[in-house]
């Protein structure tokens, strides 16, 4: 027995995929040429699966600021937010982002990941529960892990049976976190989150965590997500989200209106024992959050390329999940069939993401796009004029 | 509260009309070695079972659960246990 034992399946999986000469996981983009096109494979690649919702890796205001950093704050931190690692830029994107949500409290992490694994962990502990969604994305799963509260999961968007969850723990439901995203990366859906506000309200107690990672600067008149759009602000105690995808950089955040929030900081290890995001990452948040502010008509040209490619695809008869929006992933029949989709697409020069099982949530494979606000009609035609050569190809279209 | 006994029966009468397996069901029969089942059917079958029983079973307890006999086990602690 070996300790690499465990992972011979894996290991079959992956030669199993050299053999047939396609590896759609370990795509190298060779070079950038804007937020939405690159060099893949030696040729130019219109990329539709990057998260890079509102198009600003490239905004010039957002660089011009990150080049600003570098010159006067330099490379890094090299330390901890609790010791050497937080710079007057740190402070003012939590003010910011609190100001952003209207909230109270802030903090800022140095990834998506580590927010949810910090805070979820850090509150949820040993003799509490967590009640989250089926199809919570894996940091999620791991903050409840490390925390080492009682999971329960609820069927996917089903705020029926998150009642009965809550009703089954009984007095209990006061040491309680519920768990929901605003967009759900996978499939592109968006929760019932009406209906889910108002069952926490009917169950005295219970805290509410929304992740709007994907939601962030794509739902809501303001852009500030899921809650915003479904007038629940209210009702959520715990906002968590990230900067890689429509803030175009990296890091995370959690944000509350809760005063508590400001203690409990103090108790994040995901927080306390990492190196703080870099000045000129901070720089570019914070512009790119101003962007989100003033510039609306980003979230409005998403969501055009979202409806044209969700009906273009919807019309040439692939199975596209019942609304549009910034993720539209086709569900793919038998993962060899969705394996050599994905590198037809990548031969005419279209990036997706391949998904399959397990990491799917229907157990089906997909082909999951991500709009982008700097797409044009044009590419979005051009991943169109990609797929319609799929429309033959078996697995591709429900029987 | 039901008994161990009630619990298996119930049980294993889920599992025959739920899985397709040539063989009987006991209490040593194994979720992913016998039945086959991968991660999401073992969640459709935890699902069929919370109904069945009408409590909410916690994942951290599932890679403790293998056997036919370990989930009656889990079933007949949470079943009987207080609110």
């Amino acid at each position: 027995m070996s300790l690499f034992d465990k992972f011979a399946p894996l290991a079959k999986a992956r030669a199993e995929l050299e053999a047939s000469g396609i590896m759609p996981f370990g795509v190298v983009t060779e070079r950038l040429l804007s937020a939405t096109e690159g060099i893949v494979n030696g040729r130019p690649t219109i990329l539709a699966g990057t998260n890079n919702y509102l198009g600003l890796t490239f905004d010039p205001e957002c660089i011009a600021a990150a080049k600003r950093a570098l010159d006067e704050e330099g490379t890094g931190t090299t330390g901890s937010r609790m010791a050497n690692g937080t710079y007057t830029g740190h402070v003012a994107l939590e003010r910011e982002l609190a100001d952003f949500y209207g909230c109270g409290s802030a903090i800022v992490f140095s990834t998506g990941y580590l927010a949810n694994l910090g805070i979820i962990s850090t509150l949820a502990g040993p003799r509490d529960v967590v009640v989250l969604d089926a199809d919570s994305h894996a940091s999620i799963y791991d903050g409840c892990r490390l925390g080492g509260a009682e999971v329960i999961r609820f069927r996917h968007n089903d705020a029926e049976d998150l009642d009965k969850r809550l009703r089954r723990l009984g007095e209990r439901v006061s040491n309680t976190l519920v768990i929901v995203e605003g967009l759900y990366s996978m499939l592109g859906d968006q929760p019932p989150l009406a209906e889910i506000a108002a069952v926490k309200r009917q169950h005295e107690g219970a805290m509410l965590l929304v992740d709007e990672a994907h939601s962030l600067g794509v739902l809501g008149n303001h852009g500030r997500g899921a809650a915003e759009a479904e007038g629940v602000e209210a009702d959520v105690d715990f906002i968590v989200g990230t900067f890689s995808k429509s803030l175009g950089s990296v890091g995370g955040f959690c944000v509350s209106p809760r005063p508590e929030l400001e203690v409990v900081r103090y108790a994040i290890r995901s927080y306390i024992f990492t190196a703080s995001l870099s000045p000129s990452v901070i720089a570019s948040v914070r512009t790119a959050l101003q962007v989100v502010r003033r510039r609306p008509e980003l979230k409005k040209r998403l969501w055009d390329n979202a409806c044209r490619l969700y009906e273009g695809l919807k019309g040439m008869g692939f199975d596209v999940g019942p609304k549009p929006g910034p993720v539209v992933a086709v569900v793919v029949a038998g993962r060899d069939h969705a394996i050599g989709a994905w590198k037809v697409l990548l031969d005419h020069g279209v990036y997706v993401n391949l998904v399959l099982p397990p990491a799917t949530p229907t157990g089906a494979p997909l082909l999951r796009c991500s709009l982008s606000a700097a797409h044009t009609p044009e590419q979005v035609d051009a991943i169109l004029a990609a797929f319609s050569g799929l429309r033959s190809v078996p697995g591709m279209r429900p029987a | 509260m039901p008994s161990y006994d009630d619990i298996y029966a119930q049980v294993v009468r889920l599992l025959t009309e739920q899985v397709k397996y040539d063989k009987a069901i006991t209490g040593e029969t194994d979720f992913i070695e016998d039945l086959g089942l991968d991660s999401v059917q073992v969640m459709e079958l935890v699902l069929h079972i919370e109904e069945t029983f009408d409590i909410s079973f916690p994942i951290n307890v599932l890679p403790a659960v293998r056997t036919v006999s370990d989930l009656c086990s889990q079933l007949a602690e949470l079943t009987n246990k207080p609110v």
